[in-house]
């Protein structure tokens, strides 16, 4: 038996009896922002392959929607913190070793790079004559011209922001349940997924929807892959490691949601669904979208909840 | 210099002196502390063994507070101490799920705050507070870099361990056994 209980009284606020520190905020902002990067990430990647007239859903409808996503999230952000007013001391370092000032500089860069990308297909979003100020169409007719080098800074930068948050919790090496490296090509793929599950939603062409669901059915299969390893690798790690993924692999109530709603509801439905829909069967494709966004949100509330739960014992 | 406290296990009776020492010396807010008493029992009865600790930030050589601090708010000060510069945290709390030992927290006016090993009064030359009101002398203070200190003699004499390293964070507080 080994029993060990603090004596002298600790009720640290959020830190007793159990870490809790991270709230909604954080598991909000972790998806919002995967979704983000996906939806820039195509339509980055679809332009530079030369496909804004095959695909003009991702490439420049899809886009309209990154910078309110990114605004909702960092404004959760915001409100997570608790030394507010000073949260601008972000912008006056760059720390290497800290995944977080990453971030903090990715958004910074990518926001308006995504307002410009948009801005710049000014003339596709507004059909018509509608230069009211000239001055301001000289203005985006030159920022056409750079839109090749635009589209590369805009695809790296969010693969950066799809991929930072889950590194950002890897690096947590206090945190078992958090510290694998799976975890930023989990976070990316899983981001990129809802990104085309969304697209193929609001896709108006059959060709686009076909497309988009081709690639959200094989980043779905990915995903389910990567999971299998994270549970295998975490088996074969240290004590804690097992005590971690013990939590969802029987025992406590986070294997069902575990299991059976990022799984189930988020994988494995969705990858049954979308093959059909491929197989010319009839599937309403808002069913597997809105299976693969719960499966996103599940994912981040649940990893955000666990990590802070699994712990090393002394 | 590099800092660190020897806390012998066996001297410890858990009477949380230290405990109130930090929260007096430091105006530690009520309902927080800085320092703690874990009392581990293991066995089975009736051969149980107990082992009494006080703990609180490890200052660790490898902090990972430090690391995955966005701003530098979390730094090394003077010998290795680790500090929270108040005016530089945002309160994003990354220090606190990092750290193994849960000795972090949020302090009512927003930014984080913990142990300092009492820099105050150590750069006066005097002891930290918990280690100076400790009625067994179960604690000790000093430089580990100095071999002829007398916390550097202590573990070189005695068995030691310190918590979890094997998280990687080279923790500065030895715990005699």
């Amino acid at each position: 038996m080994i029993e060990q209980v603090i004596s002298s009284g600790r009720h640290n606020e959020y830190i007793d009896p159990v870490l809790h520190v991270w709230h909604w905020h954080i598991p909000l902002y972790l998806f919002l922002g995967g979704i983000a990067a996906g939806i820039l990430f195509y339509s980055a990647l679809l332009f530079l392959r030369g496909r804004e007239e095959k695909y003009p859903v991702s490439v420049y409808w899809m886009p309209l929607a990154a910078p309110v996503i990114i605004g909702v999230g960092l404004l959760a952000l915001l409100l997570d913190l608790s030394h507010k007013l000073y949260f601008w001391q972000l912008y006056t370092n760059i720390r290497w070793e800290s995944p977080m000032s990453w971030g903090a500089w990715t958004l910074m860069l990518i926001t308006p790079l995504s307002l410009a990308w948009i801005a710049s297909f000014y003339r596709e979003l507004l059909p018509g004559n509608i230069t009211v100020w000239p001055w301001l169409a000289t203005v985006l007719d030159e920022l056409r011209k750079w839109r090749k080098a635009m589209a590369w800074a805009q695809m790296t930068l969010a693969v950066i922001l799809g991929m930072y948050t889950g590194i950002l919790l890897s690096a947590f090496n206090a945190r078992p349940f958090w510290n694998t490296s799976i975890l930023g090509p989990l976070f990316l793929v899983s981001g990129l997924s809802a990104a085309a599950a969304l697209t193929a939603y609001f896709s108006k062409s059959e060709t686009e929807r076909h497309f988009f669901t081709q690639v959200d059915l094989g980043l779905l299969v990915i995903e389910l892959v990567l999971i299998i390893h994270l549970v295998m690798g975490f088996l074969s790690g240290s004590q804690a490691h097992i005590d971690a993924v013990n939590m969802i692999l029987g025992g406590s109530g986070y294997t069902i949601t575990f299991w059976g709603g990022i799984v189930l509801i988020g994988l494995v439905l969705p990858i049954i669904l979308e093959a059909m829909h491929l197989s010319k069967r009839h599937i309403p494709v808002i069913i597997p979208t809105l299976m693969v966004i719960t499966g996103n949100i599940l994912l981040r509330f649940l990893f955000v909840e666990l990590g802070q739960i699994s712990r090393y014992v002394y | 210099m590099r800092y660190g406290m020897a806390i012998d296990t066996i001297r410890c009776v858990g009477c949380s002196d230290c405990v109130v020492a930090c929260q007096t010396e430091n105006s530690v807010p009520i309902g927080y502390a800085r320092d703690w008493i874990v009392e581990l029992t293991t066995g089975k009865y009736p051969n149980l063994q107990m082992e009494i600790r006080s703990e609180r930030c490890n200052h660790c050589s490898n902090a990972p507070c430090v690391r995955t601090c966005p701003t530098t708010a979390s730094h090394y000060g003077t010998g290795g101490i680790v500090l929270v510069d108040h005016d530089e945290c945002i309160g994003c709390k990354a220090c606190i799920a990092s750290c193994p030992y849960d000795a972090r927290f949020v302090h009512p006016e927003g930014y984080v705050d913990k142990c300092t090993f009492c820099l105050h009064r150590v750069e006066k030359g005097q002891e930290p507070a918990c280690v100076a009101v400790c009625p067994t002398h179960a604690m000790h203070f000093g430089d580990l870099d100095n071999p002829n200190s007398e916390i550097s003699k202590l573990i070189a004499r005695r068995k030691w361990k310190t918590l979890a390293p094997e998280v990687g964070t080279e923790p500065n507080i030895y715990y005699l056994l």
